[in-house]
């Protein structure tokens, strides 16, 4: 069974279609896995094991040609539960939207599902996916499948970890500060940030509009360029998608003749396994044939101050909906407002509740120029500076987390330093650029992860960088779950 | 308008305009209005989680003409913020509104029968919110209310005028002016008692020895104003609250006041209204609006003649000032006098036709002007053959009756009903001597001086002819026959 686990995306495709494996006996492997670790570790918050199981069968019945068009036939993967579906429930880890069963499925579900790949559940994120740990989930944090007394990274840690524990083949996570690149390296696998307006948001539950993102979390690079390619393009429901076609997928892996940009310099504070496995990374990109180009990121604090204004600004308005009237869970009160009150005291956790109040606050009159309309000015300047570094550089190579996956429980009463986690990450959601986590092995038995960053739409070539990456690192081996979790 | 004590009545209009598109503004839904409770919805006009808006262009089409017709200046560049506020009504927990750029601004209105126009200072595009139905009063103290999210959604244009307005009847002629120019565009059902046409009026006092600017001066917002009568209504009511606070040195507060149609006066609905700060901000969720200067030449060029522009057309053909306003305040009534002109027929001839049988006709049937059997080429044909005397006014009524019940054309009913006037000297000279000489004693009286008697020899003579000769013809004859003159 464990070897039907290993395969990658591309290798498990090969088989399904071939009919060496039927994508029947591919799904309940995964879903026995699942049976076993969900538990301990709390990985998804639900399993669609019916409708999963039915969909492989369908697929089985499909003959050689209709196969060969599905470029995703029989692919398990997760989604991320801020992400809605016609089946199950959605709650985006809120008490808020316990039961909500939505009325349509968001445009990635459909896409991945009409290429063929099959959803086995829902994944467990931070509530509304506001926070980098999974630990801000109402229904209890995820475990790390490498350390289950760690945390996975967050938001999308539900995502990542069913990857890397070989509960999923592949997921979707979303991305709004560095929710899906932070959790993909603490729990080493690929994660990706495609460009604003890659994928179509419509489905997607907001959290900050303007910054959010779907995209990938696989365990190899090719297998991210294949979601990718099925994910993305212009969806007339979102009209903040992109009228792009969808990159092309290759196997190119030559960084000859690149300028990467590497950092002059570290904040303090950055993990100094971090900073040396990133500097062994780029001598090894710089042995095949890059060119290392010392670069200045846009100053990182400052887009970490501009990401925690315009971030809960717009989650503010974007979660004035839930009222508990139309859908999602009511607590019953005396009176109209008094029960307004009351389900939103009691359906938001404190994370969400103190993002409402300061996005509240900076749009407030009075203080919206001196907090919202200032942290719209830093983040147009930190775009100009992306805008300018790219002029001298064809990406950059940098870390994608300033440490490594910390203890459970370490940053809950330090918001600062868990949002800290986020600075290498941010800024690229402020300026609308992709980013991609490759991971780099194992160091004292924790992942640890680079970060490419190129300018708008240059998936490919981060693809590119990417394959490099994977080809110079140490192979990532399977964490050995264990049926007590963290016991 | 100046009060006794001095002060300047000062007034300004916001005017919601829902706009007659088939679907909603950011979802599929139909507009339909009546449609049972909460069946025209979907997961985007209810505020489901995940869902996005997607722009209707037939909705920002509509917003352009209308703000084309009033006059304004397009920006090519607007964009959608949200207006945040937590109400029942609003699925979402903000309007998606404009409102550091908006659509359009600077445009005009003039004030029908004055040389005076009030600016439009600008007009943007939102969406409608649902509809609260309460049992009791309000949100507040009702047993219970339920919503209707079937208008959630459905697509507005909000016109802010300057405060331009000095009385009550400067509003109602700018509502009238207003309504009117739009109603040629056919964007909106423009129904003030459905509320597919709302306004707001904003009034204030300037005292005699005011100096600054008008922002300052605290202004009442009257809500409620459900026709142009409770509009002026309310005002005069405002009016004379305000005058006599003022004359009590007592300060007018700024706030928002709902009209209450049975008592005719205005109550403070202010407690819930002013401490909202709406925390606008640019809406994430959509591109800015950017619009061709080439699309919006073709939409100016596409709008049809508006009614001041009819107004100086009719004045030119000759027609009476006061005609042309009733004409020009319905489009389809405007167009068909202009098809029947364009048909032949000269414009006061068929205004006085049209303002009088015809629409008595078409209202007795119900219909709208160009509907039914009377079509322009038919009017026009009835009224050249009056113009040729082959009809007598009497007669062509009798056809434009006839064309109602038979839909035929008045050829057609003049020939099967025999209608012909005879106006012929000769034929009808042997027929009035014929009626003197059956007629001597009354021909006699007439002789001797009893005016009268004329009228009841014409009266034979239309008889012998069956009505066909024309009265003034056989009147002229027949004074000339009784009084020995004439051309013989």
């Amino acid at each position: 069974m464990s070897g039907l686990l290993d395969l990658t995306l591309t290798e498990a495709v090969r088989a399904t279609r071939s009919g060496s494996v039927s994508t029947s006996e591919l799904v309940s492997a995964y879903l026995s896995r699942i049976g076993r670790f969900n538990g301990p570790y709390h990985i998804l918050l639900e399993v669609l094991e019916e409708s999963a199981t039915q969909r492989a069968h369908e697929l089985d019945a499909l003959s050689a040609s209709e196969r060969d068009r599905l470029p995703l036939y029989g692919v398990p993967v997760a989604v991320k539960d801020n992400l809605v579906m016609d089946r199950g429930s959605t709650t985006a880890g809120s008490r808020i939207l316990e039961g909500y069963r939505a009325p349509y499925n968001a445009t990635v579900v459909e896409r991945l599902e009409r290429a063929g790949a099959i959803v086995l559940g829902k994944t467990n994120l931070d509530e509304f996916a506001m926070g980098s740990s999974t630990e801000h989930s109402a229904y209890g944090p995820t475990l790390n499948p490498w350390d289950p007394t760690r945390v996975p990274g967050g938001s999308s840690g539900g995502s990542a970890a069913a990857v890397a524990g070989r509960l999923s083949l592949a997921a979707l996570g979303s991305d709004t500060g560095g929710s899906i690149r932070q959790p993909a390296a603490y729990c080493g696998v690929v994660g990706l940030l495609p460009t604003y307006g890659r994928v179509s948001r419509y489905g997607l539950i907001a959290f900050a509009s303007s910054l959010d993102q779907v995209g990938p979390i696989t365990r190899t690079v090719d297998d991210a360029a294949v979601l990718l390619r099925v994910m993305a393009g212009f969806d007339p429901r979102d009209q903040t998608s992109l009228r792009e076609p969808p990159p092309d997928v290759s196997d190119e892996a030559s960084v000859r003749g690149l300028r990467l940009g590497i950092l002059s310099s570290y904040p303090e504070g950055v993990d100094p396994v971090v900073r040396a496995t990133l500097d062994h990374m780029t001598r090894a990109l710089a042995d095949a044939g890059a060119r290392l180009v010392s670069v200045d990121l846009p100053d990182p604090t400052r887009a970490l101050a501009a990401y925690y204004v315009i971030a809960p600004a717009e989650a503010s308005s974007n979660l004035s909906r839930y009222d508990g009237v139309r859908y999602g869970k009511r607590k019953e009160a005396e009176g109209l407002y008094a029960l307004y009150d009351e389900t939103r005291a009691a359906g938001f956790g404190p994370e969400v509740k103190n993002r409402i109040m300061l996005g509240t606050f900076a749009l407030s009159a009075g203080y919206y120029d001196a907090y919202y309309g200032r942290a719209t000015a830093v983040r147009k300047a930190i775009a100009d500076g992306y805008d300018r570094i790219f002029e001298r550089v064809d990406a950059i190579v940098c870390p994608t987390t300033p440490d490594r996956p910390f203890p459970l429980g370490e940053r809950l009463s330090d918001p600062w330093r868990m949002y800290l986690s986020d600075l290498y990450t941010v800024s690229l959601n402020l300026a609308g650029l992709p980013g991609l986590s490759v991971p780099v092995g194992l160091q004292e038995g924790l992942p640890t992860a680079v970060q490419v960053v190129g300018p708008r739409l240059s998936e490919p070539l981060l693809f590119r960088i990417g394959r490099a990456i994977e080809r110079a690192a140490a192979p990532m081996p399977a964490p050995d779950l264990k049926e007590g979790g963290a016991a | 308008m100046i009060l006794d004590n001095g002060a300047e009545v000062i007034i300004g209009f916001e005017v919601h305009v829902e706009l007659k598109t088939a679907t909603k503004l950011f979802c599929p839904c139909p507009t339909a209005f009546g449609a049972a409770p909460n069946t025209s919805i979907c997961p985007v006009c209810l505020g489901h989680p995940g869902v996005l808006p997607a722009l209707n262009q037939g909705a920002v089409h509509l917003a352009v003409r209308a703000a084309l017709a009033l006059g304004c200046r397009i920006n090519l560049l607007s964009r959608f913020d949200r207006k945040n506020y937590f109400y029942a009504d609003l699925p979402k927990g903000y309007q998606i509104s404009q409102f550091d750029h908006p659509l359009a601004e600077r445009g005009a209105v003039a004030l029908p029968g004055t040389s005076r126009q009030v600016r439009i200072r600008r007009i943007h595009i939102e969406e409608e919110a649902g509809k609260l139905n309460h049992e009791g009063e309000n949100l507040w103290t009702a047993q219970s209310s339920l919503v209707d999210f079937n208008r959630a959604g459905i697509p507005l244009i909000e016109i802010v005028s300057e405060p331009d307005m000095r009385s009550p009847e400067d509003g109602r002629l700018y509502l009238h002016s207003l309504i009117r120019t739009l109603a040629y565009l056919d964007v909106s059902d423009l129904r003030m008692e459905e509320g597919s046409l709302r306004c707001d009026a904003n009034i204030s006092l300037k005292p005699a020895d005011f100096e600054g600017d008008l922002e300052d001066i605290p202004r009442v917002e009257l809500k409620n104003l459900n026709s142009i009568r409770s509009v002026v209504r309310g005002l005069e009511y405002e009016i004379e609250r305000q005058a006599a606070l003022l004359d009590a040195g007592r300060p007018v507060m700024r706030e928002t006041r709902g009209f209450d149609d049975a008592s005719g006066t205005t109550l403070s609905q202010r407690s819930k209204e002013a401490a909202n700060d709406y925390r606008y901000f640019p809406e994430p969720d959509l591109p800015p609006l950017m619009l061709e200067a080439a699309w919006v030449d073709g939409v100016r060029d596409a709008l049809p003649m508006l009614p001041d522009a009819w107004a100086a057309r009719m004045a030119e053909y000759g027609v009476r000032a006061q005609d042309a306003e009733v004409l020009v305040s319905d489009p389809a009534l405007v167009r068909f006098t202009d098809a029947v002109h364009a048909q032949g027929a000269p414009f006061p001839e068929a205004v006085s036709w049209i303002l009088g049988d015809v629409a008595r006709l078409q209202n007795a049937h119900h219909l709208p002007y160009g509907e039914g059997p009377l079509t322009a080429p038919r009017l026009a044909r009835l009224l050249a053959l009056v113009q040729d005397g082959r009809l007598s006014g009497r007669m062509a009524k009798e056809v434009l009756e006839a064309m109602y019940d038979n839909d035929q054309d008045p050829d057609v009913i003049v020939e099967t009903r025999g209608l012909r006037q005879v106006s012929d000297v000769q034929a009808l000279t042997a027929i009035v001597e014929r009626v003197i000489a059956e007629n001597a004693k009354v021909a006699e009286d007439f002789r001797t001086g009893k005016e009268k008697a004329l009228a009841y020899l014409v009266g034979q003579v239309m008889k012998a002819t069956r009505g066909q000769a024309e009265p003034a013809v056989a009147n002229r004859l027949l004074r000339e026959r009784l009084t020995g003159g004439g051309s013989q």
